[in-house]
């Protein structure tokens, strides 16, 4: 990086892989295996927000669980104020797991309903032995308050609350062992747009009041890069483009990073804009094409790009942004 | 196109009032609900969840789940005829034939079971003729209509094996096949990506131009309603709260949860990381129903008179909305 005095980064991937086995054929003997993740290297640095942007199947949310280690990826390294996570075992991960956390996208799904919202924010604590009991309580409306719940919400369960108002409880929980860096996987997807605004806020009022770092998972581009300082573009389990949030959206350089930002519909009936309206669907990672993964969609796909990957490289005149493809665009 | 006029109006809901008996006593998910629909035309709907918009199509279509929701009021006037007292026999020729469907997830609006060629079929041999060999040929140039490739072999192909934005293209095949007047289409991209999205939304408009359909298009995405509609209804706990041409919807919003939504969603041009304008607290229950205007709980602009019911009046040309306030607010 050559930015004077550019602090460490808190997290950085190395070549990390996520390949899952397929077995399929007679008794399952043939195995070929899923690239989820293909080989993905970057950088998050302190109090940043990195924006992850793709579409299903992409391998987005599989680079988040890998980064938390709910995974444990294949092949890569997970650097994370200086140590390897990749490697440890669960013994030796769980010191590092307070300081990694995870928000997830479906605010049911993701909260046991059998617990009150009390037991659930207070489950860090307990797992990681902090407090007695009435510290944990006193901690656990603490937490309530600064999402934005009132201290009642402790005694009920997760049903009687609304789907905004379980997503802060999510956040409560995830916030619970003051980690420094949240994945936050599709948080806002499931909320109706109304309450969508009120948990983005809220995220961003805890970044700057605890000095957070997010990792925003999302397909919803105007979303990512309302939140995000820095965005990485995903397409086939690799990062296509990286670069800061408002430069990649003035100007673009990769032709998946292009069609994505023209296929967004713009809350604007008076629109001019051209849509690159891109043909085919996204191939499977089980078997992905030879060359540039994007070259079978791609308008400007030429001979080189069918037969060799393109390497993430610096755009011309911006260190700060790379690019995975072999045109000039 | 021909300038709208009052014979353009393929299908004319008025005071739909639709209700649900529930545990919980009978709730009104629709109370009162009036518009029209243009040949040639895109009516949106938009709202949140628990708003009525996809109640307001299940109505229409009379799929309600039975025996709990109800059409307890109103008419829905299509072709001459009130399809809310229609017997069951004669709406099932309407149904599927001069209207069509497309719903949010194809995967569950198609049968997993059968082969993509025999459902396509179905619909022809059920609304326009006996031959199997002429349906299944119909079906197959259906097919090619709505862009599947090689739609021959495709036909013998089962759902699971085709992508999420094939799927729909079938679904959407099936709603065309027999030329409806009228399609209705709840939330048909909302389960696919945004590339996929953007095909699929570019064909609805070609097809739609091609055959002179008018459309109906439920949505929770204001940018999709932007794009795709000539006309809007907003709609917030079972009643409309605004309805009017798309350019005046965006460009001069008269009600303030219509100003609270256009403000509330980020933008791609806009300032990074400032914080949004939020509308505050949540959608009332069906079972809680404020008197008076249903958005008074989460309205900046709440008086004592908004206790009682506000009607819808008109605000511009084609543009209503109801809110006793709506002469007194701010400009945006």
């Amino acid at each position: 990086m050559d930015t004077p005095a550019a602090p460490a980064p808190l997290l950085q991937l190395e070549n990390v892989q996520m390949h899952f086995p397929v077995r399929e054929g007679l008794f399952l003997r043939s195995q070929r295996s899923c690239r989820a993740v293909d080989g993905v290297s970057l950088q998050l640095r302190a109090g940043e927000t990195l924006g992850l942007v793709g579409e299903s199947g992409c391998g987005k949310s599989t680079l988040g669980k890998c980064i938390v280690r709910l995974h444990q990826p294949t092949a890569g390294r997970i650097l994370f104020a200086g140590t390897d996570l990749a490697t440890l075992g669960q013994t030796a991960l769980k010191p590092w797991r307070r300081h990694l956390q995870m928000v997830f996208q479906d605010p049911v799904e993701s909260l046991n309903a059998r617990h009150t919202v009390g037991e659930i924010v207070a489950e860090p604590f307990v797992i990681h032995g902090e407090g007695d009991a009435r510290e944990r309580r006193e901690r656990v409306l603490g937490l309530l308050d600064k999402v934005g719940l009132p201290a009642a919400a402790a005694d009920r369960y997760p049903f009687e609350f609304s789907g905004g108002q379980r997503q802060r409880i999510g956040i409560a929980r995830a916030l619970a062992l003051r980690p420094r860096l949240l994945v936050c996987d599709e948080p806002v997807s499931a909320l109706d747009v109304s309450i969508q605004s009120q948990v983005l806020n809220l995220l961003l009022d805890l970044q700057r009041e605890l000095g957070l770092s997010y990792l925003f998972i999302a397909h919803n581009l105007a979303v990512v890069k309302h939140v995000s300082d820095r965005i990485a573009i995903m397409y086939l389990g690799r990062i296509v483009e990286l670069a800061p949030a408002d430069e990649l959206y003035a100007s673009p350089r990769h032709p998946y990073t292009r069609a994505l930002l023209s296929a967004i519909p713009r809350p604007d009936p008076r629109g001019t804009r051209e849509r690159i309206v891109l043909q085919g669907d996204v191939p499977s990672p089980i078997n992905p094409p030879a060359g540039c993964p994007f070259h079978p969609r791609c308008p400007h796909a030429t001979d080189r790009c069918r037969v060799e990957a393109p390497a993430l490289r610096p755009a011309p005149g911006h260190a700060d942004h790379t690019v995975s493809c072999h045109l000039d665009l | 196109m021909e300038a709208p006029a009052a014979n353009d109006v393929v299908l004319s809901v008025r005071d739909l009032v639709t209700t649900f008996d529930t545990d919980a006593g009978r709730l009104t998910a629709v109370d009162g609900v009036s518009f029209d629909v243009r040949r040639g035309r895109t009516l949106g709907i938009v709202g949140e969840s628990g708003c009525g918009k996809s109640v307001t199509a299940l109505s229409i279509m009379r799929l309600l789940p039975q025996p709990m929701g109800q059409i307890r009021g109103g008419r829905i006037l299509f072709e001459g005829r009130d399809l809310a007292t229609l017997p069951p026999a004669e709406l099932h020729r309407i149904r599927g034939g001069r209207i069509g469907m497309i719903f949010q997830e194809p995967m569950t609006a198609l049968n997993p079971v059968q082969p993509i060629g025999r459902q396509l079929s179905e619909v022809f041999l059920l609304h326009r003729t006996k031959d199997a060999a002429d349906a299944w040929r119909r079906g197959t140039e259906m097919l090619r209509k709505v862009g599947i490739p090689a739609p021959e072999i495709r036909m013998h192909e089962y759902p699971h094996q085709l992508s999420g934005g094939m799927r729909q293209r079938v679904v959407i095949a099936m709603a065309l096949a027999c030329e409806p007047a009228v399609v209705i289409a709840d939330e048909p991209t909302t389960a696919l990506d945004v590339t996929i999205q953007a095909q699929i939304l570019e064909l609805m408009q070609a097809l739609q131009r091609d055959l002179g359909l008018a459309v109906v298009l439920i949505t929770h995405d204001l940018g999709v309603i932007a794009e795709t509609c000539d006309d809007v209804i907003v709609m917030y706990a079972g009643r409309v709260a605004e309805s009017g041409p798309v350019e005046a919807i965006f460009d001069r919003p008269a009600h303030p949860y219509t100003r609270g939504l256009l403000d509330s969603i980020p933008r791609l041009e806009g300032t990074r990381k400032a914080r949004l304008r939020v509308i505050e607290g949540m959608v009332p229950s069906l079972r809680d129903l404020p008197a008076g205007c249903r958005f008074q709980n989460r309205c900046p602009h709440r008086i004592d008179r908004c206790a009682t019911a506000p009607a819808l009046e008109a605000v511009g040309p084609d543009h209503a909305a109801a809110c006793h306030r709506w002469r007194e607010l701010p400009p945006r």
